[in-house]
């Protein structure tokens, strides 16, 4: 019984009335001014701290980056502030220092569709495509921004994830879970995004599937797009990373490229199970 | 103003209310205590009514909008119950009528006794349908006949069963409609159990859409089953629980006594009734304002709002959510009753042309939003208020339309539109002002806490 | 001929004023399950939009008929029509901005909205009442048959007439129009598209850089096309009456949660299940099986299952039935 007065619905779940399910989460807000800033890395989230809403903070003076060319993954513990480190760069989180600096311009105060707009592709670990529209329409929506042909882009797409030529028509939803992954990827390749983020694109697929999905993911990156990318698999997303932050409680644990972390002793105990 | 403060003053301010309406009539306000005393009245059963909608909505998130229904069926408990039977009405189709209806319901369990016992496939399919179509007509052949019968005896006056009223002569036994009302409190609960049976029991719940559909079937029976409620005919004179006008006025004593207090005996014979029926529905809605206040801090309340705020946490402790959200969506709905039989007592008539879902389904919410949800004072002062606006709605539209349209020609074209709007004003104030509430007092006037 | 005479009454009195009821409940259906599909919640206000809508067209059309205006044949409401939806969506976008905007920006829960739409409703409901008053308002012109019975009589020398009136010619038409136009724009357009995949996951529409205040715009002034035409429609086959539109919301509401809330084609499905169950369960059967039925098995009453007053039993009991098997409606809609 606190809190907002517009958001007490008496635990009604009259669905005559009311449809169940979650609706919109992101908070919406006024974007503010993109400013010029001198930065070397391609994007950056410099020394972020804040958390979600009025809640307490999550991050403390966490820095992630990510420059051209390059794979660069979030590992860490659950529990850590790895996704939400994440959103932080993405602009779903109220942060109260730090700033985030995308190919030389200050993003901090832009909400997350402008972000989109300049050049964010932005995955999210759940509920990331339109399950009820068919795979073309999917990556149709995703492309909703563009206002120019974007045929050549959804046939890379589907160059790159052939099993969704062959979907195409099919409803989202209908697919298994490592093809939806691929829907939510290719979605957020549609808008030709300068950095694709990825939070947990392996999470609940099996080993096998997880894979051929760190092989794309790769793929994707030789096409030349920077990816940040959260993820479980600690040892696995190192491997093919060129550049790792392992979070520990909303803190910098560790930074280094994957090969370093993965050689580091204190890591290997820690966070890869010796 | 603090909290604590809140509840007397604007208590206080309803309560000058109603004191200005009998003392002055300056502004909108009559001054006669006779319109104040109506007002009352009918603010009282409506604050009862509230109270009802609140253990739902407030204190359970039940989303109840059939109060309408609910109330009906109170008022034809007074009809079933207060009323003289109809003369050689039971003898010549009442028993062939509940023998019909007995029939129905038992071929309708039958049914779903097949359904749940016979193994799956096209067989019970058959059978239920079987028996369900047989069940049907053997019915209405039963019923049909004794309907027949009952209605045609003497339909000008009655043609109906009637009540229960042993004493005959339309003035006495009035105590028999204070009967009436907790058994209009029972009907209304026994319709509530079985729409909450069905649809809380849904995998996912469709109380509204079942409450809305119930409330316009309860009309529709009232209106259309003559042996039962007389229809559009109506039933009027309904034995009243206080003396009557006509017998006060013959009363010699009384004459005395309201010449004492410098009254005239016709207007202090009407007073001194709608007085009995305050002093009565006061002593009902405190009673059941108690109860309520009883019950939400008993262990069974904290559960119900444990259940309300956390209905995860409260199942995995092993609350039974749905059994108690069908108890307090049927105690709801018995309030609901309650008053609906206090209402058509207070009427004196059954009238089911006149129940309307704006009237006395949302109109009830309105009241609840703006006094508070989950606040059983807040309920009632919600009650009173908004009864008062609904009533006072029309002079003060009056005022308004005067001082807008003041210097302009009594013929003027924009004045006399001005002055036909008037008279819709009603649902359009109401509209506005639940609005207003729902945007800058979404708690209401007195927050739950 | 007695199984013709039985075929001719059947489509007379059955039939065809189901299909047209069918169409008109459809069309208000879609309105309620598309707001429920996007705004997610069920707007008690439609019953009363559908007035609104209705009453516009009707003060255009008493408009045009003083001036001479006319569509020959057709009733002139067609000609109106398209002012009356103008009004309505005026009054729904001016109802958004002043009313739901604010709930939105708040993140308001779906069943507050349900609580504001009563609201909404009694407004609405009392500017109706300002504009055109309580009465009925009769306001078809033009040809009142396509076939009267009398000339089918004639035609065909059968006992049994079947009269087509011209407007329930025009609600089959105006309906399929519009559900057509309606499915092209959903499932074609790039909006349509955007507004299927604000309902699916609003959070990846906002992602995908789909602007989810000009999806509730246009989900408005859609909502307001449908609850007008359905309204006229309505209105042009039965009369206007205020407190008639108010009462449809029960059957409306049934067909959309029978059909499935949220889906579209559930709505059209379940309008017309609701509307020819309630006209076969509350039709006097004595006239067919007249014809059907030897002379000694001839029924003595009407052979009316359910007086035509049950005919909101009808719809409920219907709809009981349909959640007790298959909760999510006929189509699965996203009520589960």
């Amino acid at each position: 019984m606190s809190g907002n007065p517009y958001q007490e619905d008496r635990g009604n779940k009259d669905a005559s009335i009311t449809r169940p399910g979650l609706g919109g989460e992101i908070e919406h807000r006024e974007s503010g001014p993109a400013r010029a800033a001198a930065a070397d890395i391609f994007l950056v989230g410099e020394s972020m701290t804040g958390g979600y809403g009025k809640g307490p903070d999550i991050l403390h003076d966490c820095t992630i980056a990510v420059d051209r060319g390059e794979i660069a993954v979030i590992v860490g513990p659950n529990g850590a502030g790895k996704s939400t480190a994440m959103k932080a760069v993405f602009g779903m989180l109220n942060m109260r220092a730090g700033r985030v600096l995308l190919d030389g311009e200050d993003i901090t105060a832009l909400s997350p569709q402008d972000r989109v707009k300049k050049g964010m592709g932005f995955v999210p670990q759940v509920r990331n495509i339109f399950p009820s529209m068919t795979v073309s329409e999917n990556l149709e929506m995703g492309a909703f921004i563009r206002q120019d042909d974007i045929r050549t882009t959804m046939e890379q797409v589907y160059d790159l994830f052939p099993i969704l030529r062959d979907k195409r028509d099919q409803a989202a939803g209908e697919l298994s879970g490592g093809q939806r992954q691929q829907v939510a990827v290719g979605r957020a390749l549609m808008t030709q995004p300068k950095v694709l983020m990825l939070d947990e694109p392996t999470a609940g697929v099996s080993p096998i599937v997880m894979d051929e999905l760190f092989d794309r993911i790769i793929e994707v990156a030789r096409t030349g797009i920077p990816i940040l990318m959260v993820e479980q698999n600690a040892r696995q997303a190192l491997e093919i990373a060129d550049h790792g932050f392992v979070m520990v409680q909303g803190r910098n644990a560790h930074t280094g490229t994957g090969k370093e972390l993965l050689a580091d002793p204190v890591v290997r105990q820690s966070f890869l199970g010796g | 103003m603090t909290q604590s403060m809140r509840a007397p003053l604007l208590f206080a301010f309803v309560a000058a209310l109603f004191l200005l309406e009998g003392l002055t009539d300056a502004w909108i306000f009559s001054g006669s205590w006779n319109t104040s005393l109506s007002i009352l009245n009918m603010a009282l059963v409506s604050a009862v009514m509230a109270l009802g909608v609140n253990l739902q909505w407030g204190f359970a998130g039940l989303f109840n909008v059939g109060v309408m229904g609910f109330v009906a069926l109170g008022g034809l408990a007074t009809v079933l119950i207060a009323m003289p039977p109809s003369p050689g009405a039971w003898a010549a189709g009442g028993y062939q009528i509940l023998l019909g209806l007995v029939l129905g319901a038992a071929s309708i369990a039958a049914a779903i006794l097949a359904y749940t016992r016979l193994p799956r496939g096209r067989r019970r399919v058959v059978v239920m349908l079987a028996i369900l179509v047989g069940g049907f007509f053997l019915y209405r052949w039963i019923f049909d006949a004794g309907v027949q019968a009952v209605e045609s005896i003497n339909p000008a006056v009655t043609g109906n069963l009637g009540g229960l009223n042993p004493c005959g002569d339309y003035r006495a036994c009035g105590w028999m409609t204070i009967i009436s009302w907790p058994v209009g409190g029972l009907l209304a609960a026994g319709a509530a159990w079985i729409i909450g049976k069905t649809a809380l029991g849904l995998r996912s719940d469709y109380l509204a859409i079942a409450t809305l559909g119930i409330a316009e079937i309860v009309i529709a029976v009232l209106k259309n089953e003559d042996w039962l409620s007389r229809g559009v005919k109506n039933v009027i004179g309904i034995p009243r629980p206080v003396p009557y006008e006509v017998d006060l006025q013959n009363d010699p004593g009384f004459v005395e006594r309201a010449a004492g207090l410098g009254l005239e005996p016709t207007l202090a014979s009407t007073l001194y009734v709608k007085f009995g029926y305050a002093i009565l529905f006061t002593i009902v809605l405190v009673l059941i304002l108690w109860l309520a206040q009883k019950a939400l801090a008993s262990p069974w309340g904290r559960m119900m709002r444990a259940i309300r705020d956390n209905e995860t946490a409260a199942e995995a402790m092993g609350k039974d959510v749905k059994a108690r959200h069908l108890q307090i969506f049927i105690l709801g709905s018995a309030v609901c009753g309650l008053a609906g039989a206090m209402m058509t007592t207070l009427d004196g008539q059954l009238t089911p042309g006149t129940y309307q879902p704006l009237r006395f389904t949302f109109l009830v919410w309105v009241m609840m939003i703006v006094g508070g949800s989950g606040n059983n004072f807040g309920a009632v002062l919600g009650g009173f208020l908004v009864w008062w606006l609904w009533v006072q709605v029309e002079p003060l539209g009056a005022w308004l339309a005067d001082l807008v349209t003041a210097g302009m020609a009594e013929d003027n074209a924009f004045r006399t539109r001005i002055m036909d709007a008037v008279a819709h004003m009603r649902l359009f104030t109401m509209g506005v002002v639940m609005l207003v509430m729902l945007r800058f007092a979404p708690r209401g006037l007195l927050p739950e806490r | 001929m007695d199984l013709l005479n039985a075929v001719v009454a059947l489509l007379n009195f059955v039939l065809i004023p189901a299909t047209a009821y069918g169409a008109q409940l459809a069309l208000g259906a879609l309105g309620v399950t598309l707001i429920y599909g996007i705004l997610r919640f069920s707007n008690f206000a439609h019953g009363d939009t559908m007035a609104f809508g209705t009453t516009i067209t009707i003060l255009f059309t008493w408009w045009f008929q003083s001036m001479g205006l006319g569509l020959g044949p057709l009733p002139t409401a067609l000609l109106a029509l398209p002012f009356g939806i103008a009004g309505a969506a005026f009054l729904m976008l001016g109802t958004d901005r002043v009313v739901y905007r604010f709930y939105r920006a708040q993140k308001a829960v779906p069943v507050i909205l349900v609580i504001v739409s009563m609201g909404v409703m009694f407004v609405y409901n009392g500017l109706v009442r300002f504009i055109i008053g309580v009465d009925e308002q009769r306001f078809a012109d033009g040809n009142r048959f396509i076939i009267s019975a009398r000339d089918f009589k004639e035609m065909t020398g059968l006992d049994e007439g079947l009269a087509l009136k011209s407007t329930q010619a025009i609600t089959l038409v105006v309906a399929a129009i519009a559900v057509a136009l309606l499915f092209w724009f959903l499932n074609k357009t790039r909006t349509g598209k955007s507004m299927r995949a604000f309902s699916d996951n609003e959070d990846l529409a906002l992602l995908s850089g789909i602007n989810p205040e000009r999806v509730v715009l246009v989900t408005w002034l859609i909502v307001a096309a449908l609850a007008t035409v359905a309204g006229t429609l309505y209105g042009l086959d039965k009369g206007f009456k205020p407190f008639v539109y108010f009462q449809l919301l029960l059957p409306i509401f049934a067909a959309a949660i029978v059909g499935g809330l949220g889906s579209p084609l559930g709505a059209i499905a379940g309008g017309f299940v609701i509307a020819y169950s309630e006209v076969m369960i509350t039709y006097a059967w004595k006239k067919v099986a007249g014809y059907l039925l030897p002379e000694s098995l001839e029924p003595d009453g009407l052979a009316q299952l359910l007086s035509t007053d049950y005919k909101f039993a009808v719809s409920f009991s219907i709809l009981v039935i349909v959640l007790l098997f298959k909760p999510t409606g006929l189509f699965k809609g996203q009520s589960v």
